[in-house]
């Protein structure tokens, strides 16, 4: 297993392999997101018991709580990516990295923006300066400053290293978002999904909801690869490999 | 180590003969904090309910507002590159221009303070809070503003895209700084957060210096 995991690691870093590797990978992903999408969302929007409490409302939790667990993690998978760049000098992390920041801002955006349509009718407000809150404000500031150093610096190789240690110093920030709701007695509720504890959520309101955080991560898998594909070409444009591909 | 000296004590002097750059600092944190009163409300029990978080605000302004030039001269003349090439320890180098730019920027903010507070009627009971939370809070600014600074030393418009960099990282800082002040004002124990702050100096001062350091070599390999 470990051989096998260091010799896909060692493989990754060829940008050709990873494109050959991942052109059959895309069609599988584009399904496994689509059909989990469509089943999580019947399911959860009309199947699921209506909230005891927030009623019908509470169902955009289907699409709360996936982006914002995915915006948490796209960040930390932005953070490794980086470090990758910074120790082994490998390429195709330093662009994993760089396609990452945008998608992870997007889901950020996201869930913040779900956050402040669920706010309004339970809370009855659309924000609050509760902790949960302004530390993912927070996280949608420090994707936007990866970005925007990232676009400042001159040379390609000092903006993958900028940012990335812009990342790995902004990873502070991640426990803080995790636990706010722990440490802090805010108005947000606490976490939906624990891996350590029994669901506290019925079945089949639990089900809808684990369905569209696989759809969500493979989704994000989708367009990283997309996206990342795109580095390839656009990097690697004046290899033989990428022009024989171009003519025929 | 000799190299550390060196910078710490030629910082210094550069501070000493070019007062503007420790004194315009100053200068907007009294302005800024000034602008409250004119702009939301003179009065003083309002006032003194916002006192705390102003003078905050203000501080952390004025404490990027000097950043900018921290290593922007050492880049334009190369000493950065002697430094570099030198083979000292970039940690060590790095802790002491934090330490010169705190004595030239949070210090002085630091001990001006009180007459803000006297300015913005904040409470009396809250005064040593606030001391003491700029005491411990501003060198964790000048830390993390080193990342920054470092980050975008060689770049001509760097002094917006350091403020965009640096203030998501300030705001923790912020918070627990803010609360210590307003905790202090309505009679509450405060200690809780002047001891996350120290905590957060800690490791401010253990991790910061790494993260500046290799920050300021992408400036060389252009």
């Amino acid at each position: 297993m470990w051989q096998w995991l260091k010799q896909l690691y060692h493989r990754m870093g060829s940008p050709k392999w990873f494109y050959e590797i991942t052109e059959r990978w895309i069609p599988w992903l584009a399904i496994v997101a689509g059909v989990t999408a469509v089943v999580g969302l019947v399911l959860g929007l009309l199947y699921a018991p209506a909230d005891y409490q927030q009623g019908d409302s509470f169902r955009i939790i289907y699409i709360h709580v996936p982006a914002a667990i995915l915006a948490q993690s796209a960040y930390m998978m932005m953070a490794v990516a980086g470090a990758v760049y910074l120790i082994w000098r490998m390429k195709m992390a330093a662009w994993v990295a760089k396609v990452i920041a945008p998608i992870g801002a997007s889901f950020c955006l996201i869930a913040l923006l779900t956050g402040a349509i669920w706010g309004k009718p339970t809370w009855g407000t659309w924000w609050v300066w509760d902790a949960r809150l302004t530390s993912m404000l927070m996280l949608l500031f420090l994707y936007f400053g990866v970005m925007a150093i990232q676009q400042a610096m001159e040379s390609e190789d000092g903006s993958y290293k900028a940012a990335a240690i812009l990342a790995l110093v902004g990873v502070v920030n991640i426990p803080i978002i995790k636990y706010s709701v722990e440490w802090w007695n805010t108005l947000h509720q606490p976490a939906t999904l624990t891996l350590t504890e029994k669901p506290s959520m019925h079945p089949d309101m639990l089900w809808p909801l684990l369905i569209m955080l696989v759809s969500t991560y493979v989704l994000f898998a989708l367009l990283v690869i997309l996206r990342t594909r795109n580095e390839i070409l656009w990097h690697e444009r004046k290899r033989s490999w990428v022009k024989k591909m171009m003519e025929s | 180590m000799s190299l550390v000296i060196a910078t710490v004590k030629r910082d210094f002097i550069l501070a000493a003969r070019n007062p503007g750059e420790w004194a315009n600092p100053l200068m907007f944190f009294l302005m800024v904090a000034a602008l409250f009163p004119l702009a939301v409300d003179p009065d003083p029990t309002f006032l003194s309910k916002i006192a705390g978080g102003v003078i905050w605000v203000a501080a952390l302004l004025a404490t990027l507002l000097s950043l900018d030039s921290l290593y922007r001269a050492d880049v334009e003349d190369g000493s950065l590159e002697q430094c570099l090439a030198s083979g000292e320890s970039m940690y060590a180098m790095v802790l002491g221009k934090a330490l010169v730019h705190w004595c030239i920027s949070g210090l002085p903010l630091t001990l001006v303070s009180p007459l803000l507070g006297l300015m913005l009627h904040l409470p009396d009971e809250a005064y040593i809070a606030m001391v003491l939370s700029l005491a411990v809070g501003t060198p964790i600014l000048s830390l993390l503003g080193s990342v920054g600074a470092a980050l975008t030393a060689s770049l001509s418009s760097g002094g917006l895209l350091l403020t965009l960099l640096i203030l998501p990282l300030y705001i923790p800082v912020l918070i627990f700084a803010a609360s210590a002040v307003y905790h202090a004002g309505i009679g509450m124990a405060y200690n809780g957060q002047i001891a996350m702050l120290g905590a957060m100096l800690a490791l401010a001062i253990a991790l910061t210096p790494f993260a500046a350091a290799a920050a300021l070599k992408l400036n060389l390999s252009r």
